[in-house]
């Protein structure tokens, strides 16, 4: 690299030259200043912002164990089970790889839940971000896949009647409901078929659709830019004279990355205080039944899934045939109460062919089928928040108090019908389940009226603290 | 192919937004025809996912030796996977089935699957010996046996039978459901017949292997 000119050569770091040589053939650095570097963030983002950058070490987390766990675990009905304990007891360091990845799976749907829940806070889900929200929503649905059949794998006692259970769902679908529960376990009953399917599932084909959701997830994200806990578009706030950057906007490198990992780290030592010390967590992150074998010829006495699956394992069994009158008055009462709002003609017409379908459906079908249903709808719904949200405001800081309520008893609904998943049904705990169920889908379908009555408080021209 | 090839080609030429109709209509052929291939491709693997011929063939049918069974006790044997149940009921156990059948779904087993020499009030064979597979027909759990009548925990008149832990569905003696229970239908009761007094087979012999 000699240089014999007579200007004094400009020698650049032997990194930099490497960078250099990289970026003249990938867009290494506009791909890094893109999605981070000189990503702008408003400045205002608070503790709610932490989860989307933690569940993403999450999924590395859980990625980086799995591949040293499936090193030992035998996807073998005869065999699965002691693998899990091979793993426990005899491979080195393989308590604490297999104890990373079990609790792994709870701690990505807390901080999953609580991500969702920032965007029900500020609005995250509105225009122009629906596409984020609706990746967000599908890497929800995947997850809740991925842990199922995760799930299944230690081949224990509710890892196979838990299995039993759901894989029957698809069977009280009418007509091609049992033909598709076969094919889906590849055989007449849950066994060793099912397992190695599921493994097969569980370690490549989920996580592969996992991965690139993420990947549409944050690019739609950065093509938009953040939302804040004020739900003003920092892109339409003034301008910096000088620079032509958002006022309101700091880049998220260097503040966001020290917050996040401040974020990580006070994350890290409280996932480790239940890794070391409690993996079981009282028996809702590791069942105790689980420490059983799988036996196809006895049901344990109490089975319930994992704490992440009980509202939705509630509202299933909730679904009672009392349940579906209260459900087609509901049909009826809804359909008059927003008739006027709906346009005339094709609109109208096909609302009324939908709520005469679930009528008749009702009377006809059995209750264990619209469990399902109803079971699929409760997550499908958040799909439609961007459209169900028609206040002029984004953040609950400028909604009013029907809102604000609506919202408190939505998370008092899921929390308790969380809880009553993990007991066992009584007739008044199936009741309070039904109730429960109601709340739980009133916030969705009663939304665009009462996100538009509520009364809205003016929204700042800038951000505030 | 044609003329116009040059003219398409060439980016700001003449004509170069122009469609032109003849390749438009072979690129449409070639979408169809390269779609459908894409989705008979997809048969095979779609397929793959069905029980396979090993599956297909355990579907033998089982012997059971009920000689040691004393009334009043329940036995297991498993049969496809799954397993049946063979109880042999008591005198007192047989009164409860007549007694108060408006409080059952399905008390003459109607629309639930047994075969035609077991329709009966008792669903069996031999009034003594119940055999059903313990498979709640809600969601596939195993129910366990709550025998002794009046149970507090089961409710009031209780007269003895079976309750489902998953979702709370409770059978009576003879595996047929109480109404207003997540479960829609009776137990099934397989097909099975008598080998000796003291031994049953159980499943088809005209099935399976």
């Amino acid at each position: 690299m000699a240089n014999t000119s007579t200007t004094p050569p400009v020698r650049q770091h032997w990194a930099h030259q490497l960078l250099d040589w990289v970026d003249a053939r990938f867009p290494l650095t506009p791909l890094w200043e893109s999605q981070w570097g000189k990503y702008i963030a408003p400045k205002n983002m608070n503790f709610w912002y932490i989860f989307g950058s933690l569940s993403a070490l999450v999924l590395a987390l859980q990625i980086v164990t799995g591949i040293f766990l499936t090193m030992n675990y035998k996807p073998d009905a005869l065999l699965a089970f002691a693998s899990v304990e091979y793993i426990m007891r005899e491979v080195p360091w393989g308590w604490l790889i297999r104890y990373m990845h079990s609790t792994g799976a709870s701690a990505f749907f807390i901080v999953v839940y609580l991500h969702m829940f920032r965007g029900l806070l500020y609005g995250s889900y509105r225009k122009p971000r629906e596409l984020t929200w609706i990746f967000g929503c599908l890497i929800f649905l995947s997850l809740m896949a991925e842990a199922f059949f995760g799930y299944q794998l230690p081949w224990g006692q509710m890892s196979f009647w838990g299995a039993q259970v759901i894989v029957n769902l698809f069977a009280a679908i009418p007509v091609i409901g049992p033909d598709l529960a076969i094919w889906i376990r590849g055989d007449y009953v849950i066994g060793d078929a099912t397992l190695n399917r599921f493994f097969a599932f569980h370690v490549i084909a989920i996580p592969l659709v996992l991965i690139g959701l993420v990947v549409a997830h944050l690019m739609a994200l950065h093509e938009t830019g953040s939302n804040n806990p004020d739900g003003i578009e920092i892109k339409k706030q003034p301008k910096d004279p000088h620079t032509g950057l958002p006022l309101d906007g700091i880049y998220a490198h260097p503040y966001y990355s020290v917050k996040d990992v401040f974020g990580v780290a006070v994350f890290l030592l409280v996932f480790s205080i239940i890794m070391f010390f409690a993996p079981e967590m009282g028996g809702y992150f590791l069942e105790y039944n689980n420490f059983i074998p799988a036996d196809p010829l006895k049901t344990p006495p109490h089975i319930a899934p994992v704490w992440y699956f009980t509202p939705y394992y509630s509202i299933q069994r909730a679904t009672t045939t009392d349940l579906l009158y209260v459900l087609a008055a509901g049909v009826v009462v809804l359909v008059a109460f927003y008739w006027r709002e709906i346009p005339r003609g094709l609109w109208r017409k096909l609302t009324l062919a939908v709520a005469a379908v679930l009528l008749v459906g009702f009377y006809f079908i059995e209750a264990k089928v619209w469990g399902v249903v109803l079971m699929g709808a409760s997550v499908l719904f958040f799909f439609l928040m961007p459209w169900l949200d028609r206040a002029p405001v984004k953040s609950i800081r400028y909604k009013g108090p029907l809102y604000k309520t609506a919202l408190a008893i939505f998370v008092v609904a899921f929390l308790v019908l969380g809880w009553l998943g993990t007991e066992a049904p009584t007739p008044a705990y199936t009741r309070l389940a039904q109730v429960g169920t109601l709340l739980y889908f009133g916030f969705f379908i009663l939304m665009p009226w009462y996100s538009k009555a509520d009364s809205h408080k003016p929204v700042p021209s800038r951000v505030t603290k | 192919m044609s003329q116009s090839t040059d003219a398409t080609l060439a980016p700001g030429a003449a004509g170069a937004e122009a469609v032109d109709p003849e390749r438009r209509r072979l690129l449409v052929a070639t979408c169809i025809a390269g779609g459908a291939a894409s989705g008979a491709v997809a048969w095979p693997f779609l397929a793959s996912m069905q029980p396979s011929d090993r599956a297909r063939a355990l579907g033998a049918p089982v012997e059971a030796d009920i000689s040691a069974l004393e009334p009043g006790q329940q036995m297991i044997v498993e049969w496809q996977g799954k397993p049946v149940w063979i109880v042999r009921r008591t005198k007192e156990m047989l009164a409860t089935l007549t007694q108060d059948t408006a409080q059952l779904a399905d008390p003459n087993s109607k629309r639930s699957e047994q075969p035609t020499a077991a329709q009966n009030e008792y669903r069996s064979l031999k009034p003594e010996y119940l055999v059903v597979v313990g498979i709640c027909t809600h969601l596939g759990c195993s129910p366990t046996a709550r025998f002794a009548p009046n149970d507090p925990s089961m409710g009031p008149n209780w007269p003895g039978g079976f309750l489902c832990p998953c979702h709370g569905s409770k059978f009576d003696l003879a595996g047929r459901v109480f109404a207003n229970m997540p479960a829609p239908d009776n137990l099934p009761v397989p097909n099975y017949k008598y080998l000796s007094d003291t031994k049953l087979l159980i499943g088809d012999e005209t099935k399976g292997a």
